[in-house]
């Protein structure tokens, strides 16, 4: 499996590949205005990816959103206390949500670097699309765009 | 061939002894300065400050609100403040000014606080949503298909969510377009004139700190001049004495006059609709009070709970902008999402050579 071999890290992935497609996850409102992503699986990752790893992925960052947008102890201090200081205390300190989607973009990074440019793909940090989507960049590698089927008549042409 | 060879190098290039010919000036190549994303965003909004602060494109009637609460309250602090703290206590104009600096602060933040605009969908994103919308088949006479609506279940509701032809996107749930400010605009309120903005999720709370602050100082104000005016027409001088002494008076008692019920009534329908998690959009078109005569039709975003309500409402988490005013736009993209076409046509020549290196491989 050439593409495997072929993209050791981003940069290769984004100077020798070519994008092909982006397949979009879009948001699971049966929670309400949470942000929630969909796990469902999409037919055009089948061959690119495992279910699992994907879901896995999709999970965390769920868990992430729900973690910043949880409503209990904390958020109740920090919402009280900005009350008092007719909320300018928000030019001043990072609030919870900010120090999440910190986390977010670098779980997002790692992922890349790990799991999602040895298999040729990218994810873009949901924040970058308005949180409406996972987009998810689907790239060839260059010499090989055609299709696989193309390669091997070429191949026993050049013979 | 050697005359041919001049002619393509530059002949500024001559004077500076170079290796290689440099390559022909392109428009492109000029240092062009970066742009913000504030810069090209596709809403009527205006940034100021490079893109720190954003104000709707119609201020609105926003500095008339500034200015007649600047003008009411001074006047009140020249005029009123120094008779009634000889009079009754030093505590008025401490409270005052509390109250003033509550308002003004809390009426910036409104109108120039991000209200939770929706950035427009990309046209890839366009592209596969519209992929996904099944076509209706008979009606290629009109000019805009039907519009387009998605179900969902939530909290066993059955909410609409439908398709925004301007941002290009299937609209969250609560979320409305504002067609003043053109865009759409996450858990939409109202579009307010006198505070020159939208409010949404994001400045939801610093408006109702405004309004709120604002209905005790009117209050405040016309309590003291009343007081004020009342001590200054005893011993027999009588009211009309009272207000030649301090015309400035009789002008502020007018304004606080007219204005305390409607912003105390304000305030107190903006109560009711954090107590109940609703909006003033989803209140006044009545989408949860079951006018379409289901009674099973309830607010499904509500705890049912009044604290808890209001603790999610007021104190929840403050999110995100999700429009990034001062991030810059990406100049590369169009090379990464260049025609694919032009890839297989150099692909196509390349083939033979990569067939053998994967034969050979």
């Amino acid at each position: 499996m050439y593409l495997v071999s072929a993209f050791h890290n981003l940069q290769e992935l984004r100077h020798s590949a070519s994008l092909a497609n982006k397949v979009f996850i879009q948001r699971d409102y049966t929670d309400g205005t949470v942000c929630k992503f969909q796990t469902k699986f999409p037919s055009e990752l089948d061959s690119r990816i495992e279910r699992t790893l994907f879901e896995d992925t999709v999970k965390t960052l769920n868990n992430y959103y729900a973690e910043a947008e949880k409503i209990g102890g904390q958020s109740y201090l920090e919402g009280c206390l900005a009350c008092l200081t007719v909320y300018l205390i928000f030019l001043c300190i990072e609030t919870r949500y900010e120090k999440v989607l910190k986390k977010i973009s670098r779980y997002i990074q790692e992922q890349n670097e790990k799991v999602y440019a040895p298999r040729g793909l990218l994810i873009t940090d949901p924040i970058e699309r308005g949180m409406r989507v996972i987009e998810i960049s689907v790239y060839e590698d260059r010499g090989s765009s055609g299709s696989s089927s193309g390669s091997s008549t070429t191949s026993s042409s050049g013979r | 061939m050697k005359n041919l060879d001049y002619q393509q190098i530059d002949p500024q290039a001559l004077a500076t002894p170079t290796p290689t010919p440099p390559p022909r000036p392109l428009p492109e190549h000029k240092p062009r300065r970066a742009r913000r994303k504030w810069e090209v965003f596709p809403g009527k909004n205006r940034f100021c400050c490079d893109g720190r602060v954003i104000v709707a494109r119609q201020c609105g009637v926003l500095p008339l609100t500034l200015g007649l609460i600047v003008l009411t309250s001074g006047l009140f602090f020249i005029f009123d403040c120094p008779f009634l703290v000889e009079h009754l206590t030093g505590c008025i104009p401490v409270i005052g000014g509390v109250l003033f600096v509550f308002v003004i602060i809390s009426l910036l933040q409104t109108s120039f606080t991000d209200p939770g605009i929706l950035p427009r969908a990309t046209p890839e994103e366009a592209a596969d949503i519209e992929k996904q919308i099944d076509n209706p088949t008979g009606s290629s006479s009109s000019y805009r298909p039907p519009p387009r609506t998605k179900e969902v279940v939530i909290n066993q509701q059955v909410v609409k969510l439908k398709y925004c032809f301007t941002c290009k996107i299937f609209r969250p749930p609560r979320t409305s377009h504002c067609s003043l400010c053109d865009n759409c605009v996450e858990r939409f309120d109202h579009h307010c004139p006198w505070v020159g903005n939208c409010v949404g999720k994001r400045n939801y709370r610093f408006f109702y700190t405004f309004i709120v602050s604002l209905s005790f100082l009117t209050a405040f104000i016309f309590g003291c001049v009343t007081t004020h005016l009342a001590l200054r027409s005893q011993g027999g001088n009588g009211l009309v004495f009272a207000l030649q002494a301090s015309p400035a008076s009789a002008l502020e008692l007018v304004v606080c006059f007219f204005s305390v019920w409607s912003i105390l009534g304000l305030s107190g329908f903006h109560t009711y609709l954090v107590a109940t998690n609703l909006t003033t959009n989803e209140d006044i078109k009545g989408s949860w009070s079951g006018k379409s005569g289901n009674e099973d039709v309830g607010n499904p975003y509500s705890y049912n709970s009044i604290t808890k309500n209001c603790c999610s409402v007021l104190c929840g988490p403050m999110p995100p902008s999700l429009i990034d005013r001062r991030g810059f736009v990406p100049s590369d993209d169009s090379v990464q999402t260049s025609p694919v076409e032009i890839e297989l046509s150099a692909a196509k020549n390349d083939t033979n050579m990569v067939g053998r290196a994967v034969t050979s491989g």
